[in-house]
């Protein structure tokens, strides 16, 4: 049974791909545009400021480069937030899709599978691009970022399993409206992305730190910059395994409870 | 004629409160009047000139298949739509000018409902009470009223999705009462709804026309025409085919009784020439014939005596559908 | 004077109204109640900005010259475009989505306009309602600003007013826009032009940091005058430039709600 889950998983896959060909458009701007545009306005509009500022730079690198694999791994978690959220919902109430896949012989696990499948793909879409163009505007410069790819891909699936177990039983799109304002923009902005968590008062940092994109920041960082510590990645790497994990776990469950019965 | 009036209950009754001018059937003055009102959407021709008068406390119907311009002749009346040429006045205003003032005494009921879903039933009276500008003790007031008149008090606090079409059709209607209007427009009140849904809303249109209210509907039903129109005009192609009360429609365009002849033989061409002396008027439908004639009885025999023999047959009386097949050649619906 | 208005009004021929539009903003309300929760949390995000730019970036930063030979801290630098982002934001989310779900699906306008209300009731009390809600964020955001010693002057008792203006002016820009759109796709141009003005009107870094040329472009952007002007309120740098970006944000709202009226006359009343 296990071992035809992929080829099955792959059916589902193969849905969602060909949909994407008809909706690729309205993804270019939040996915490809938006994190260039953060990147240009932040990176080396206000660095500037910082690079002569006080501490001339963040962490001894020019703050473009510093913020680089923050809006790499930002942008991974956000992508991977919005395929979770109103596109569950799409496929379990709007246009119920979800159920179109489970009429067939293709089983609950096929159907989450799937989906993260082509959740991967847009990811990586996204932060290749991102690094690309990035490198291209010198805020990456080594070729050490090919290996913060892969990172910023994780750092979406720790995010994307436990959001479509959220997404997948609500009945209204209300919640994510408060996810997106509550959890996902706070941790954005505080969880390392654009500044050092030291900079938090002492309370807030625990919190900064249990947050799997802090983990996501500083291994994609370390790893882009080409300065880092095996042990420290590993780690950071394995607390967002454990999400992505733990998330599938409770999705499956989820997706079972709310589309078998 | 004030707007307001204060709110009236028929003791005991449950009947609309009503209005403080007139609550018999006859008052004086047009509700609408059109001279050559013609309406055009780039190069097509919706309208095509018509001439039409509706005095007040008349129920006036537009009867006519989809597309012969009924909605569009109504947005007009309504003062949604400014006519593309002709004159058209309604309660004595200019729609052009007065479009507002004109509104304010009209109740409206579209073809599609235009309910707010983010609202729950009460408060789509309430507020629709308020978008009249009546204070809101009366529009709540007005709400209770209409919603025991639309026989959804005990869905007052629901959500307007959930509620079946019937339900959502007799709330539209309600809604279109909240500021006691001198004419109600209905545009196709009952299309889409079960027999008894029909009939339930019948009932309560019936008694809105006994307060004295002037009802224009439009309608492709015949039976609709028939109960609540005491004036019709049939429109087909944006014009005007035929303008009388259901009685003189059926007495000048048909003739009392219908013979219907149903057969297995598919050659209803040759029957018809076999039998088309024995009737004022025969009519070939793919899937019947219809024959026109004083005595239906008679026709039958006669048809018999000839060697004819249909596989049923049917006597009846003659309907607007028979009035509007031989004004158009088409039958109504579909 | 009679024969100016009268003028002006056959120039632009203004939209048909009962001078109802407050019925339309109280309908706006009553759905309102039912997402208090949804509606009270879209304060919080300008603040959390302002939290993180402000308190995170500032110490690397450091002081910002703001023209008249005082420097400030980064986070008071930033308070006031924030507030006028969110003031752009919270107009554009109502004037746009929102407004285009009620022509397409809710047919809200439609019932509204069987009754006596005409477009400009619509027009105006929708753009009331997105200054309604506005106004409360704005009001919040400023008690913050106020707590952290922020406000140096003043002046700054004319940023929540001045909020306000920025807010019409978006939304009646948004709501013209709005008419013109035909699906949801259309959408993607409103953030093509919000999220670049958000990131590159002045709101991160002072206008110097731009070469010349570059500067011109970010002055002709609405958002650049909206910061300026609640830049120049809370930190107390007022000049006659204030008129200026007052006068093209005043503009920009009455064209857009003029524009939005006149369509919506066109798309509903034909």
């Amino acid at each position: 049974m296990a071992t035809v889950t992929p080829v099955m998983a792959g059916r589902a896959l193969e849905y969602w791909l060909r949909s994407y060909r008809g909706t690729w458009r309205a993804s270019v701007f939040s996915g490809f545009l938006s994190p260039l545009l953060y990147l240009a306005s932040l990176g080396f509009g206000l660095g500037a400021l910082i690079d002569r500022g006080p501490s001339g730079g963040v962490a001894g690198l020019p703050y473009a480069q510093y913020v680089a694999p923050g809006v790499l791994a930002v942008t991974a978690m956000q992508t991977a937030v919005g395929e979770s959220t109103y596109t569950v919902m799409t496929a379990v109430r709007w246009q119920r899709f979800y159920f179109a896949m489970l009429a067939t012989p293709l089983r609950v696990i096929d159907v989450v599978l799937g989906h993260l499948g082509f959740i991967v793909f847009r990811l990586l879409l996204v932060t290749v691009t991102f690094a690309g163009v990035g490198a291209v505007l010198g805020a990456f410069t080594s070729g050490w970022v090919l290996a913060a790819v892969p990172v910023a891909v994780l750092v979406g699936l720790a995010h994307a399993t436990p959001v479509m177990a959220f997404s997948v039983g609500r009945e209204t799109d209300v919640g994510f409206g408060l996810l997106f304002r509550l959890v996902i923009v706070p941790m954005s902005l505080f969880a390392g992305t654009f500044f050092p968590v030291d900079q938090l008062p002492p309370g807030l940092r625990p919190l900064a730190w249990a947050a799997p994109l802090w983990h996501g920041t500083e291994a994609a960082r370390a790893l882009a910059t080409g300065r880092f510590g095996l042990w420290p990645v590993t780690g950071h790497l394995a607390y967002l395994l454990v999400w992505t994990l733990g998330g599938l776990a409770a999705a499956v469950v989820c997706y079972r409870r709310t589309l078998v019965r | 004629m004030p707007v307001t009036s204060s709110v009236v209950r028929d003791e005991g009754r449950g009947e609309l409160s009503t209005r403080s001018s007139s609550s018999s059937g006859t008052k004086a003055g047009t509700a609408v009047r059109a001279r050559g009102l013609v309406k055009r959407f780039g190069d097509f021709v919706a309208v095509d000139g018509i001439d039409v008068e509706v005095p007040l406390g008349e129920s006036f119907g537009f009867l006519g298949p989809n597309g012969a311009g009924k909605s569009s002749t109504m947005r007009m009346i309504g003062c949604v739509s400014p006519p593309s040429a002709g004159e058209l006045t309604v309660l004595g205003l200019d729609p052009r000018r007065d479009g507002s003032r004109i509104r304010a005494r009209l109740g409206v009921v579209p073809q599609q409902d235009t309910l707010d879903q983010e609202l729950t039933v009460r408060e789509n009276l309430v507020l629709y009470a308020r978008y009249f500008g009546l204070s809101r003790a009366h529009a709540r007031a007005k709400a209770d009223e209409l919603l025991e008149f639309a026989h959804l008090t005990d869905r007052a606090d629901d959500r307007v999705e959930p509620l079946s079409g019937g339900m959502k059709r007799r709330l539209t209607i309600a809604r279109a009462l909240v500021n006691d209007p001198d004419v109600l427009l209905l545009d196709e009140p009952t299309t889409g709804l079960d027999p008894q849904a029909r009939h339930l809303l019948w009932e309560r249109l019936f008694r809105l026309k006994r307060q004295g209210v002037t009802l224009i509907l439009t309608t492709h039903y015949m039976d609709e025409a028939e109960q609540l129109c005491d004036r019709l005009v049939v429109m087909d192609g944006g014009r005007i085919v035929a303008e009388g009360s259901p009685r003189e429609l059926i007495e000048q365009h048909s003739s009392r009784e219908v013979l219907e002849l149903r057969f297995t033989d598919d050659d209803h061409l040759g029957l018809e020439v076999a039998v088309r002396d024995l009737a004022d008027r025969v009519e070939t439908l793919p899937d019947r014939l219809l024959l026109y004639s004083a005595d239906g009885d008679a026709a039958l025999r006669a048809v018999l005596d000839r060697g004819v023999s249909p596989e049923s047959s049917l006597v009846r009386r003659s309907s607007l559908e028979d009035v509007f097949l031989r004004l158009t050649g088409r039958s109504l619906v579909d | 004077m009679t024969a100016l208005a009268k003028g002006l009004a056959r120039l632009v021929v203004i939209p048909a109204g009962a001078g109802m539009s407050r019925a339309v903003l109280e309908r706006n309300l009553v759905v309102a109640r039912r997402y208090w929760v949804s509606i009270l949390s879209g304060f919080v995000e300008p603040v959390l900005y302002l939290f993180s730019l402000g308190i995170g970036l500032g110490s690397l930063v450091g002081q910002i010259p703001i023209g008249d030979g005082r420097v400030v801290g980064y986070a008071e630098f930033v308070a006031p475009a924030l507030l006028a982002a969110s003031a752009m934001n919270g107009a554009i989310y109502d004037s746009t989505f929102a407004v285009f779900w009620k022509i397409k699906y809710g047919k809200i306008y439609e019932a509204q306009l069987a009754t006596p209300l005409g477009p400009r009731d619509v027009a105006l009390g929708e753009v009331a309602w997105a200054q309604l809600r506005g106004g409360l964020y704005a009001a919040m955001f400023v008690a913050v600003m106020l707590l952290a010693g922020f406000l140096s002057s003043w002046w700054a008792l004319l940023a929540l007013p001045a909020a306000v203006v920025v807010g019409v002016a978006f939304a009646g820009a948004g709501m013209a826009a709005t008419t013109f759109m035909k699906s949801w796709q259309d959408f993607d141009l409103v953030n093509l032009a919000i999220l670049p003005m958000f990131l590159f009107s002045a709101t991160f870094y002072p206008l110097s940091a731009y070469p010349e040329a570059l500067q011109w472009v970010v002055r002709l952007t609405p958002l650049y005058h909206g910061v300026s002007l609640l830049r120049s309120l809370t930190l107390g740098t007022v000049g006659w430039a204030l008129v200026g970006h007052l006068l093209y944000l005043v503009v920009m709202g009455v064209v857009g709600l003029l524009i939005a009226a006149r369509r919506l006359e066109r798309l509903l009343l034909t």
